[in-house]
């Protein structure tokens, strides 16, 4: 037997030992691709091909209806008034849970993902009873003539419950891995908490930061159960992007909930695609970075 | 003097960490805080620097009392063990960050910065990411960021820990060269013995958060008040001896009794160095069969093995071991020249009552 054979017998011994036959692996590829082009990839062409099927005219005209319009608008404002605040908690709530121990951190955590796991429907008939007419704040809000639920407010704080655990799921594994070292090496160097928390804490979990609030805007635009309980569902007033669609389609509309809903399926392509650039991003400054001894001497 | 501890304790809940500790270190001085892990001697240095807040005594820095004044305004220079240097940010931004915290003007800090990058041999890194840079290069990085707003005192937690042994080697002469430019007062922490004496000029040793020495390397390898540190410092040959027919006795080995009635026991050291061997088997009154040699670069360490089985450790030198053309496996005879007393009846010496023994050399059959 030469060497090249007894290397060839080697090399098809060990392929045969890591690897599957062709015939396994196109097999569960090609099964894999089908579940997903059927199951995935096919209703998202779908609602596209809906979209247009009364042309661009129709499309357009769907969209800038004047209720479709004061949807879109709601929803934009409801995001732009919850994902701050989640923001804020968010960061508040990683932070605290990262840097400090204290009592209570364990059931912080698992409330933290409370929303996770309650149906949104649940979510939204929770908020009215606390604040609905016969709610346990219902008396004392009429009285005061404050109105939170079938208006922005109740859909505001139903959106906001609901994308609660998004951004501080997403900050406090970054925040553990960070430590508090360099937050320390800051305060031993002068900064304030301010300027530490500005400067040292935020940069170094901007990543994580961004991703949450990509998908935190991309729940708070799209959800429907929470939402739909407290809205009202009121035209041209309550109705967000996913209960106008809702409503269109009940209509018998044949294009325009489908085209409103592609307003939905952009933004979740662009979500998807935001998301991919940052990790791809963060994996590049991570990994590629190029070691110390492969860098040119310096000038 | 530079920092002075008086009473100084910490309590973490109820398990006390550090207890009434006293010490003062001089303007200008190189001092080690040396102990096992989890003795105390971190939590030490995080509380000058202001990172941890005593529970108990005072703690002065240029005869201030700083016990209530916030970590910011120590103006305390701190390279932690892992660096924690910011990753977002150049070489550059790291130095000048206390700079800018403490609004200097632009061209100040840059001229301070480029002077620390001078000092630190870092010229030309100054457009790098920490992860673009070797283990060692981060560290003077760390040490540059700590000294930029000219803290009165610098603290180093470990500072070699982290880097492998070639590199600990150089970086040890370079502490102790970049300390003698700046003469800046420097405190350090490490469990690593050897490196204290190396580079220190005073060495504070913990043990269970107790202050058990302070002194000069020379001073506690020589002097060492206690047990404790008489084994954490360098190697020291530890018996336990029992005074029978008036001689302090361990297999052959034989002491004075110093006092002590039949029965009653006690405890000695002796350094490797205190141990004289010969091959002439009549020269000293111990027989022993040198069982292993350890080669240490200009010292080695000989295992020597008595007829009772009992192992005592000597040290001599590369001539030393070539003139007298010892090897494994043979006989000799051996002395012991110096030794301590550690502890009479298990109850450990006080300083003052550990002293030092000579025994004569050769003083043949009884003492």
């Amino acid at each position: 037997m030469t060497a090249s054979t007894q290397r060839r017998e080697r090399t098809a011994a060990s392929t045969r030992s890591t690897q599957e036959s062709p015939f396994v692996k196109w097999t569960l590829i090609g099964v894999a691709m089908l579940f997903a082009g059927v199951f995935l990839l096919l209703p998202l062409l779908n609602v596209f091909v809906q979209a247009f099927s009364a042309g661009w005219a129709g499309y357009w005209g769907a969209l800038t209806d004047e209720d479709t319009f004061s949807a879109i608008k709601l929803t934009l404002i409801i995001a732009a008034i919850s994902v701050p605040l989640n923001v804020v908690f968010g960061l508040a709530a990683s932070w605290c849970i990262a840097k400090f121990d204290f009592r209570g951190k364990a059931m912080l955590l698992t409330f933290i993902d409370l929303p996770f796991a309650i149906s949104p429907v649940v979510s939204g008939l929770m908020i009215v009873l606390l604040f609905g007419a016969q709610g346990y704040a219902g008396e004392w809000l009429q009285a005061h003539d404050i109105k939170i639920i079938f208006a922005l407010p109740g859909m505001v704080i139903a959106t906001i419950f609901v994308t609660f655990p998004f951004v501080a799921r997403e900050l406090i594994p970054v925040m553990q891995a960070t430590g508090s070292d360099q937050e320390q090496a800051a305060l031993t160097l002068g900064a304030s908490g301010w300027q530490t928390f500005w400067h040292v804490t935020l940069p170094s979990v901007k990543t994580g930061l961004l991703y949450g609030i990509i998908l935190c805007n991309a729940r708070a635009m799209g959800e429907f159960g929470a939402v739909s309980v407290v809205s009202g569902h009121i035209t041209g007033l309550t109705d967000t992007i996913p209960l106008r669609v809702e409503k269109l389609y009940h209509e018998f509309n044949p294009a325009a909930p489908f085209a409103v809903a592609s307003l939905l399926a952009v933004l979740a392509l662009v979500t998807l695609a935001l998301k991919t650039f940052l990790e791809w991003r963060e994996h590049r400054r991570l990994e590629l970075a190029p070691p110390p001894e492969n860098l040119p001497p310096p000038a | 003097m530079s920092i002075e501890l008086k009473n100084v304790s910490k309590k973490f809940g109820g398990v006390s960490a550090v207890h009434e500790v006293s010490f003062s270190v001089n303007d200008g001085e190189l001092v080690a805080l040396l102990g096992p892990s989890g003795c105390g001697k971190t939590t030490v240095l995080r509380m000058i620097s202001g990172l941890e807040l005593p529970t108990g005594g005072d703690l002065f820095v240029r005869g201030v009392r700083v016990n209530d004044i916030p970590v910011q305004q120590r103006n305390i220079g701190f390279v932690f063990q892992s660096y924690a240097l910011f990753k977002n940010m150049t070489v550059f931004k790291n130095i000048a960050f206390g700079l800018k915290i403490k609004k200097w003007k632009q061209a100040d800090i840059a001229a301070r910065v480029a002077e620390l990058l001078t000092l630190l041999g870092l010229e030309g890194f100054e457009n790098r990411y920490p992860h673009q840079l070797s283990g060692g290069q981060r560290q003077r990085v760390a040490i540059a960021r700590a000294l930029a707003p000219k803290p009165s005192v610098l603290l180093l937690d470990e500072p070699f820990g982290a880097v492998d042994a070639k590199i600990r080697q150089e970086l040890r002469e370079w502490l102790v060269h970049l300390h003698h430019d700046l003469k800046v007062t420097t405190l350090f922490v490490t469990h690593d013995q050897e490196e204290a004496m190396e580079v220190s000029n005073r060495i504070v040793i913990f043990s269970r958060g107790h202050l058990e020495q302070v002194g000069t390397p020379r001073e506690v390898y020589e002097q060492p008040v206690n047990e404790f540190v008489a084994r954490f410092i360098g190697v020291m040959n530890v018996l336990e001896l029992e005074v029978r027919g008036g001689i302090a006795r361990a297999h052959e080995l034989e002491f004075p009794n110093h006092g002590l009635p039949d029965g009653q026991r006690l405890r000695i050291g002796f350094r490797p160095y205190a141990v004289q061997i010969s091959t002439n088997l009549k020269t000293f009154r111990y027989q022993a069969v040198l069982r292993h040699t350890y080669f240490l670069g200009v010292l080695l360490r000989l295992e020597l093995e008595l007829p009772s089985g009992l192992t005592v450790r000597a040290r001599m030198t590369k001539e030393e071991f070539a003139h007298l053309g010892l090897s494994d496996g043979q006989s000799v005879s051996m002395q012991i020249r110096q030794y301590r007393v550690l502890a009479h009846e298990g109850e450990v010496l006080r300083p003052e009552v550990a002293t030092t023994y000579d025994i004569p050399v050769n003083l043949g059959e009884g003492i």
